[in-house]
Formats: structure tokens, sequence, C-alpha cells
């Protein structure tokens, strides 16, 4: 039952030998052994989206994917968009937008963001929606995340 | 007021250690050796535990610690986050234990597992043997105040909770004299309030012996006392620290599981255990919202004025006491500085039932009480064929009404205007024209509702908040204040506060954002709507406090009176001849190092505030009705409030923005649901609870009438909770424009609209 491998995740470029449990996701993982604890867990069982990261360049939700699935693969995390001490544009969006309350969600919706504006596809409003409708917020009442999302893909 | 930082859009402060992934919430901390606590519950919705065996459990290798209520001290204690009362009358019902020795609802905490790992934890749990008596149990609470329904406490054994109300003036005889005596049944469901975060906190004994709990709360001050009261230990013996938090919206408002993680760690010989609500415990074993139940009955005049009316409630508290009747009790409270009744009789009932607790939810009460009463208006206006606009305007109060209970007085009101506004960007008249008579498959419909709410909770509770301010070398300072960030902005709105009155740039106040109750100064918290306005006054006290102390040392270095100098962009200058004299620094280098006067200047001061300031808004909506499906769809909404001075525009739009979103739920698609046969949860996930996505959230509109509230420090009142209050009436009234179909329980689904059509023979 208790069965580990060895797996190598490469997360935000840089690369990590571990062994894991195979029943450990990928989530537990991130945060618990590499401390990428802007991964944030909000249901557990892909509900909510809080726990998004990009796995080559995909968005999922990291808590119902296994940490031995992503062996090899590279994974995004918010703590990989900061370039040379400079916020990604998505970020600075969310800022200047006013997106961003209690912040819980952020991250996963700017993952999804991210991948999103490097699709380099265009959007129209009820696309950006449903993009983005597999993440839960509570507190902005989505009004300000769909400005930020819309200003980031308007912005390439 | 000629502010220059208030009123600002300021981002906010902690916008980019949130966006960078870098903001500390609870379980983003981590201790070597970490253990996981979980905990059992109660498959039976009522039932006597007759024997607990946990022997299994405890030899599962792995397992720490397994303990039951018979483990525990047999205290009783009260969860309500409110301050706590010298006066024993005055204090919240203590009605539960850490781990109960009766299961009141499905998912009630019967034994608590610490071990190693999440995985052991689970499995413990599977090897705990409990031996259940299962009892008859009760879900609704009309049922439950029936003769010989089970007994929930039994020191309650009518189940009642507690009942008492208000009354005021000739209410017989204004209804003996009324014109029109009009009545009208509403009703609500339970909703949660689903924050991103759950539950969760860490705890363990330091080396002094004394408990630390690190923990997602919105009240770190009373979640100290609380522990200590559970448990038995003194309080200067717990300390709790708060960090970011996912959310809270009155849910962390209250202590669930600090007591309970504490007791994991002294079970575990002090070593740090985490304990996380799962999505699923948190919708049943946290808190839920009261369903409500008001039967409403009016007395108007023959120029339809509203004269009296008599408030009759039932709220479903569920298993337990937690915020208990006071929830009612600020529902029928806060709805009175709306309209001028000059009588009303108020019978309050608050009745234990079989569910899970319900607990404080924003704007506490509130909604449902103004779903009825809103719903009753427009009730009133069709019956009666009257302008539901024109009729609420001229029952509303003015300036100088006082409540003849409370005594709380109304000193500004711009809801006349907030109604002219949303008036006019719906463009009223011009569709209320055009959709008259619609028979079609799809129906528009516009509605409109109105509220009164509080800011913070004064006559009925203390409201002391402290703030402390240091000043740096360079002139920049430090705050702390005891009162929480929970996302609502509220530090960086103190921020703007500090820099307005010190003549500084907001980059200049560093907010110390974690509370520590060892360190922060005493607060009781985020809840009321009361940060801006009750802990607003005493950072501006502390402000006023380090300014004076700043113009003292720079009066005595430059011999002018203090009353001719002020601070402006971090420079002191003459205040009649805008002269600049010196920097800011120079003054705070004096102040820490020379050699004769050397004083570092702070301030750690408080606030008691004895007054109320009521803030006013309106919701104004048009929908269109699926006439064949049940579905309603929002066109366009509109919030407008009158909440004093606003502190800073952008972060008001998105309490509004997200407050309207928790209306909309409320209004068409969230309920929590339950079995009726056996009290188990349907729905307490995230996929099967309706809540509202981007999908279902329209544009949401919003304004504000900005009046000046004398007693707020800077002119303001509440916000925080109240766009959440008056969207579901309006959505429930723009049907009823709509449809002619009067919806007097929420929410409006789909399902409910559909059935409602069929019955009314619309289908």
């Amino acid at each position: 039952m208790n069965e580990m491998k060895k797996i190598n995740l490469i997360v935000n470029d840089k690369t990590y030998q571990l062994e894991v449990d195979i029943r450990e996701s990928l989530l537990d993982v991130l945060r618990n052994r590499l401390h990428f604890t802007g991964v944030k867990e909000g249901c557990s069982v892909g509900e909510c989206g809080a726990c998004t990261v990009l796995i080559d360049g995909v968005p999922t939700s990291s808590c119902i994917y296994l940490a031995v699935f992503a062996d090899g693969k590279k994974i995004r995390t918010i703590e990989g968009l900061e370039k040379d001490g400079k916020l990604s544009k998505v970020q600075q969006n969310f800022i200047d937008e006013g997106a961003i309350q209690c912040g819980f969600c952020t991250p996963g919706i700017v993952m999804t963001t991210t991948a999103l504006v490097e699709s380099g596809n265009k959007f129209t409003d009820e696309e950006i929606k449903r993009e983005i409708s597999g993440h839960f917020c509570r507190c902005t009442g989505y009004q300000k995340i769909f400005d930020a999302v819309k200003k980031s893909l308007d912005d390439k | 007021m000629g502010f220059k930082i208030i009123g600002s859009s300021v981002n906010r402060l902690d916008a980019v250690s949130k966006v960078t992934g870098k903001a500390k919430y609870t379980n983003d901390f981590f201790e070597r050796e970490m253990l996981c606590g979980k905990v059992l519950r109660s498959p039976y919705a009522h039932a006597v535990i007759k024997a607990i065996d946990v022997s299994e459990a405890k030899a599962l290798p792995g397992v720490i610690a397994v303990f039951t209520s018979q483990d525990l001290p047999k205290l009783k204690y009260a969860t309500a986050g409110h301050p706590w009362s010298i006066d024993p009358k005055h204090r919240d019902i203590e009605d539960r234990m850490i781990l109960t020795d009766k299961a009141r609802y499905v998912g009630d905490s019967v034994a608590a597992v610490v071990a190693q790992d999440e995985i052991i934890a689970k499995e413990a749990l599977k090897l705990i043997k409990v031996d259940y008596e299962v009892l008859p149990h009760v879900l609704d609470p009309e049922k439950a105040l029936e003769k010989g329904a089970p007994i929930i406490h039994e020191e309650r054994p009518n189940n009642i909770v507690n009942d008492f109300g208000n009354e005021y003036g000739d209410y017989e005889k204004d209804f003996m004299n009324a014109q029109h005596i009009m009545e009208g049944v509403y009703d609500t469901s339970i909703v949660q309030h689903c924050h991103i975060e759950t539950q969760t906190a860490y705890a363990y004994i330091d080396t002094d012996d004394r408990i630390v709990i690190v923990s997602s709360t919105q009240i770190p001050h009373i979640a100290r006392r609380v522990v200590g009261q559970a448990l038995g230990l003194s309080w200067g013996k717990i300390r709790v620290i708060k960090p970011h938090i996912g959310g809270g919206f009155g849910n962390k408002q209250e202590v669930i599981i600090e007591p309970l993680v504490a007791a994991m760690t002294i079970f575990s010989h002090g070593l740090p255990v985490r304990y996380t609500m799962t999505r699923e415990e948190c919708f049943i074993s946290s808190r839920t919202r009261h369903a409500i139940k008001f039967s409403l009955k009016t007395a108007l005049t023959k120029d339809n004025k509203l004269q009296a009316i008599h408030v009759l409630g039932i709220s479903n508290t569920g298993s337990y006491a937690s915020h208990g009747h006071s929830i009612i009790m600020s529902a029928t409270s806060k709805f009175r500085p709306l309209y001028n009744f000059k009588s009303f009789k108020i019978e309050p009932k608050t009745v234990y039932t079989n569910l899970p607790a319900a607990g404080a939810m924003r704007a506490y009460g509130v909604p449902q009480m103004i779903f009825a009463l809103e719903s009753h208006i427009d009730d009133i206006c069709r019956k009666l064929d009257l302008d539901p606009i024109e009729f609420r305007k001229q029952n509303l109060v003015s300036v100088g009404h006082e409540d003849p209970i409370s005594h709380v007085v109304v000193r500004s009101i711009g809801l006349s205007e907030c109604i002219d506004k949303g008036k006019e960007l719906i463009k009223w008249e011009q569709k209320r024209a055009n959709y008259k008579e619609q028979t079609g498959d799809k129906r528009r419909g516009l509605g409109m509702a109105c509220f009164s709410y509080f800011s913070g909770t004064h006559p009925v509770s203390l409201e002391v908040a402290g703030a402390r301010i240091i000043l740096n070398q360079d002139g920049s300072v430090q705050l702390q204040v005891g009162a929480t960030e929970i996302g609502q902005g509220a530090d960086t709105a103190f921020a703007q506060m500090v820099a307005e009155v010190l003549g500084i740039s907001i980059d200049m106040v560093h907010v110390i954002s974690t509370q520590d109750t060892d360190i922060t100064p005493f607060d009781t918290g985020a809840y009321a709507s009361r940060q801006t306005y009750i802990t607003g006054a005493a950072v501006k006290k502390a402000a006023l406090e380090v300014k004076n102390k700043i113009l003292t040392i720079a009066s005595r270095k430059i011999g002018l009176q203090i009353d001719a100098l002020d601070i402006n962009d971090a420079t002191i200058i003459e205040k009649k001849l805008g002269k600049e004299i010196c920097s800011l620094g120079e003054i705070a280098m004096e102040a820490f190092y020379d050699r004769t006067h050397s004083h570092p200047i702070t301030s750690d001061t408080s606030v008691n505030i004895r007054t109320n300031a009521i803030a006013y808004g309106v919701t104004f909506v048009e929908v269109e009705v699926d006439m064949k499906t049940g579905v309603i769809e929002v066109i366009e909404i509109y919030n407008v409030h009158d909440s004093g001075t606003i502190i800073n525009h952008k972060a008001a739009l998105g309490q509004v923005h997200g407050g309207v979103s928790m209306g909309l739920g409320y209004a068409l698609s969230e309920k929590l649901m339950f079995d009726e046969k056996t009290g188990r949860p349907l729905n307490n996930n995230l996929l099967d609870y309706k809540l509202q996505t981007i999908m279902d959230t329209p544009k949401i509109g919003v304004d504000f009438v900005e009046t000046y509230e004398e007693t707020g420090s800077f002119g303001q009142k509440s916000l925080g909770e109240n766009p959440t209050i008056s969207p579901a009436p309006a959505v429930r009234n723009a049907v009823l424009d709509a449809t002619g179909v009067s919806f007097n329980k929420l929410p409006l689904n789909p399902q409910t609209v559909f059935e409602k059509f069929k019955t009314e023979g619309l289908l």
C-alpha cells in the first residue's frame, strides 16, 4: 500500500528529484514537500480551482492530479511568474484592476489567465467567462477578475 | 471634505504579496513533525452516544492520540464571536463542548484523532467503534416547537433558544384604526459562506508552557478567550496568531476549531497539530446562515403611510445556539431606521433543530428580514395599485429619527438620492411601461429593494478598538490594529487614514497585518461592518496623537505654536504661509536621538465607541424569466449605497460586487439541502451546492451617494456586509413585475419557479 516512486518534477524551470508516495497528489507534493505554498487548497476534489497550476501549459487542478503523473512534466506555479523581480503583466493587471480581495483564489485564476494569454488565441467575453468558470471566488463577484483577464488578453 | 488620500483608489497594500503567492495563510506555515488532526462525525441527526471504543484506533501505528468528550473537561462554552460580557445576563448561551456526548446533527463532533499524517488519521477514524442510541430528530423549527417534539438540549426542553422581542407605541390602536391591513409570509433557506479557504488552524505548546494557535480567524482576541473557557485555562496561557485569511464572511467570527486544535496538541504532548476542515465538513460543521420565516402584518393609514408593523419570526439555529437569538434580534432591529413606523410589535423565536448550527453570515439576519419586508412592500403596492418607489419614498425616515428602543439616531441619510440614481441607471419609467402586459415565453420585469444597516454593534455590544502607531527614523510609521484584514481591504483603508492625518504618502505607512494576541492592541475583530467606523476612530485618534507629538517637537525647534504648524508631503510647514520648514524625518531623528529630549514617538490608544451610524442602499434589477423552464436571468443590476464617505473607491467597488454576487446566489441558486428522513446533508460540496460562478454573474453596476456622517472619524459609515442585503428582494420583486407571481421563499431556482408556475396555472 505504502508504495514509493522516484520522480522528476520540473517546477518553474528547476528540476526536483523526489521520492513520493504513489497516493500523493501533485498539490500535496508542491505544497508540503517543495513549499510552493502559493498553490492553494480549497476543496481537494477539483471543484474550486484554487490549486490550479500549469502542467505542460495546461491549467490543471493539482489536487486531483497524482504527483506520479507529473513525472518529467513541466509545472508552472504562481511563484514562477515574476521574472527578474518584475511582476508579469497578468499579475500587474490583477492588482491594478482591483481583482484581489482575500487572495485565496487569486493564484489559480492568474495561472489560468496566463495560459489564456500565452495561447495567443482571441476570446470573446463569453469565452473568457467559460475559461474562468472553473474557479470559484466568493469575494469579488468576478467583476474585476473579468476586467483583469480581459485587459491581460488585450494587452498582448 | 477636502481629503487627499481618503477617497482615492490606492491599490491594496497586500496585493503584491497575494498575486505572487507569497502571502502566507494558516496552512502555509510548517513546523517540523507537524501532526494531522481529524474528527469522527456522527452519521445520525440525533443520537445518544452510549459507548465509544477507541482502543483499536489508538493501537494503529502512527496514531498519537485519540480522545472523546470523556477525556475533556466537562465545560460548556459559547462559540459566538461576541465581546465578553461582564454582566452574566448578556452572555451567549453556553451549550457546547469541544466533543459531544450526544449527537445533535449529522456531522456532530464525536471523537478526535491525532496521527502522523492524514492517511493514518483517516484510517484511525474507521477503527473507532461508537454505540449510538438513535433518537427521533426534527429539522423543521415549527415542528420543533410542537408538544412532544424531540428535545435537543435538556436545558431547553421546548427547543426555544430565546424568544424575547420588542414592542413600541400603541400598536393595538394603530391596527384598529388602519385603513388597510396587509399580511404576508416570507421564508428563506439555509445557505453557506463558502469562503475558499476552509476553517483551519494549528497549535503547539511552547517552551513557556503556553498554547500557541495559528488560525484562520476574524477574531483572534475572542478566540483566545473562548479557548481559555472551553479548556478551563487561564486566558493569558493562550496565544492566537492570525495570518492572511482566505475569506470569512462571518463564518470565522466564531470560535469553531481553535479549542479542538488546542486539545489536540495537549493530547499530543504539545507537538504541533494541524486541523483543516474538508470542504464537506466546512459546509455542515462550521456554520450556516439561519433560515428565517417571517410573518409580517402592517397597518396603513388612508393616505398610505406605514403606521404599524407586527413581525413574527422563527429562526432556525440548528443544533447549537451559536450566535443564537442575536441574529433575529439584529434582523428585527436594523430594518427599523428605514420606514417610519409609529408602532411595532416584534415577536422573534430562535429554535433548535437537528441541523448544522447556524451562525453569523454577512449582514447577520438582515438579508432575511429585508427579503421579507421589501417583498411585503411590493405586495402592498401591487394590491393597492401604488407606485413602489413613491410609496417607499413617502415612508422613509429622515435625519433626526431616533429608534425608540435602541435610541440609535439617524444623522445622515442619502437613501432618497440613492433611489433616484438607481432609477435613472436602470431606466425605470421607460422599461416599466414597456414591460406591461407581456404574454410571451420570455418576460421581463423590474424590481427594487431598499435596506438600512448599522455600523458596528452599539448599543447591543461593547465597541472597543485599539490602534498603535510607531514613528520610524525616516518619518514612516508602523500601524498595528487588533481588527483583522480578511480580504475586505480594512488594512488599506486604515493606512489611508494614517497617511491622511499625518500628511505622508500611503507607502510610508506599514501596516502589520498579522494579529498576534501577545502583541496586537485589543480589538474584538472583523464583523458587523465595524472596522472603518469603529477601528477607524481608534486609528484616527492614534494618528492625531502622533501628529501632535511631531508638531510639539517641531514647535520646540522652530518657536512657532503647534497650531501654526502642519505636515504636508512628509514636510513640516507653517500652515498660514504654506512655507516648508523641515522634513518630517528630521523631527523623527530628533525624537530618537536628541541628547536632551530623546523620546521616540509612539501612540498606543483605544476608543470605546458609543454611537452607531445607519448606512443605506438600494438594489435595482431587471430580469428575464423563461416561463417554460423557470430560469431567471438577471439582465441589469445596480446597487447604490449611502455609506457616508467612501475611503477607497476601488476597494468599495469590490465589496459591492462581491456582496451583490452573494445576494444573487441567495436569490437564485443557493440552498443547503437535507434529507428529511435522516437529516443527512444532500449537497455539502461545491458541485451540488449552486454557488455563483463567473458564468452566472451579470455585470454589476455600482454607485455611491456620499453623505457625511458626523460620528464617523472621516464621515464614513459601514459598507462591507451591506451589498448582500437587498439583491434578493429586488430580484423577487422584478419577477413579480414580469410574471405577476409572488415568490415568498428563497431561492428562486428553476425548479421552484417552474413548480410555482404550474400551480399558478401559467404552465
